[in-house]
């Protein structure tokens, strides 16, 4: 039987009591929030930061980020990953960018490993937003992940102009490790986005 | 043996800038997108299952109450999660969020003055079957009017978010319902190809509507499919 794909549709701007109750404050429990850390998570603790622009460069406030990526060895909390995340780390995370003042998704998770070793270290995004007829997918890679970067089988098939729209800065500040990753949805840094 | 998926369907998907709906213009990509191979990264994805879901999350006319029932028509929308081959997708989590029946969303910044419902919240969640079926009692939501043109109104509509069996399936859609006038309208269901955007449209059941009770809608939903492909290595 061939059936053919249900069309996407914006998220809207109402999704947040929905998808991203707790965080806004909404009286409904969320599967996710911005904080995948468990207290037995192996792996370097890291911030993620970082803002949705648009083709004014002017912040989204109602754009809704999701992060799916391997733990700090490399494995996915997922069946089609044979080795499995034994740690608890579920690897998933969600917030919009209506509650912080500056407009930023946050994230506090751990730096992921390399999932299949050719691979360098990133974390899979996806944007949502109003306006956003289809969520895109992004990746996140790390700037101190230089040589694996320079092997990577997917930052080989991007232009080298646009590469460095797909990684993240390392600052360490007092509070931790963040890394600054800014998705601009247009213009001339405009964010690389995959088809997968 | 293993699986991949087969690719998205654009010739069923709206545009990412829709000169209709105007906020596509600043907020769509321009660049073409970069396709990459399916590795574990996209052949994996979130798991939530029946642990992430609360008893009364699938029941939106109950699960908000304060003193009384939320206004409205009562209704139940039900239907399967298949792939593109028509097999089920069990266990895959099914998040809905949607106005009430005054047309007015819960959402702090929606400033439509309609009145809100103080027994109605407008979230809901549930996890499919081993058929992909599922189902949630809710209230039909309201049409409202938005900014995007003079005098524009959303049709009636359901927000519907699933992620399906890995990151690739993932799905943000909205579900109409037949015979909204509206619909020949909204830019946002008008971005979808005419032969697509019509299977955005529940259809009405009478068999699914329970007697004295509420009227029933069907709604499929159909992810990717997949391939089955010898390892390449």
């Amino acid at each position: 039987m061939a059936l053919k794909q249900t069309p996407s549709q914006t998220v809207g701007p109402f999704f947040a009591y929905g998808l991203t109750p707790e965080q806004y404050g909404y009286p409904f429990t969320g599967i996710s929030g911005g904080d995948l850390v468990t207290g037995e998570t192996d792996g370097e603790r890291i911030r993620i930061e970082g803002r949705v622009l648009d083709g004014a460069g002017e912040p989204i406030d109602d754009a809704m980020v999701e992060i799916w990526q391997a733990d700090g060895q490399g494995r996915y909390a997922h069946p089609h990953d044979p080795r499995g995340s034994n740690t608890g780390f579920k690897g998933f995370g969600r917030v919009g960018t209506g509650v912080d003042p500056e407009r930023r998704f946050i994230f506090h998770t751990v730096k992921p490993g390399s999932v299949d070793g050719r691979q360098a270290p990133h974390i899979n995004v996806t944007v949502f937003a109003r306006g956003l007829l289809m969520h895109v997918n992004t990746r996140i890679y790390f700037a101190d992940e230089e040589e694996a970067n320079a092997r990577d089988p997917v930052l080989a098939l991007v232009p080298p102009e646009r590469r460095s729209t797909l990684i993240a800065q390392r600052e360490v500040t007092p509070s931790g490790i963040v890394y600054r990753f800014d998705i601009h949805m247009q213009g001339d840094r405009e964010t690389v986005f995959f088809d997968v | 043996m293993s699986i991949t998926y087969k690719p998205r369907d654009w010739a069923s998907q709206p545009h990412f800038i829709d000169s209709g709906y105007k906020s596509t213009a600043l907020r769509g990509p321009t660049k073409p997108l970069i396709p990459i191979p399916q590795s574990l990264s996209e052949l994996t994805g979130p798991v939530y299952g029946h642990e992430s879901v609360g008893p009364l999350d699938n029941d939106l006319t109950r699960n908000a109450r304060r003193d009384g029932e939320p206004l409205g028509e009562r209704i139940i929308v039900t239907g399967r999660v298949l792939d593109e081959d028509g097999r089920p997708v069990p266990n895959t989590l099914i998040e809905i969020w949607q106005a009430n029946a005054a047309g007015r969303y819960i959402h702090k910044a929606d400033q439509h003055d309609a009145p809100i419902d103080p027994n109605f919240f407008g979230g809901g969640r549930c996890v499919t079957d081993a058929e992909g079926r599922y189902m949630f009692y809710t209230i039909k939501p309201g049409a409202y009017p938005w900014g995007n043109h003079h005098n524009a109104w959303r049709p009636n509509h359901i927000h519907f978010s699933l992620f399906g069996p890995s990151f690739l399936t993932r799905l943000v859609t909205q579900m109409y319902f037949p015979g909204d006038p509206l619909l020949d309208y909204d830019p946002i269901y008008q971005s979808v190809p005419a032969g697509a955007r019509e299977r955005l449209v529940s259809r009405f059941s009478l068999d699914v509507t329970q007697p004295g009770f509420a009227l029933g809608y069907e709604f499929d939903i159909v992810l990717r499919g997949r391939h089955q492909t010898p390892m390449e290595e």
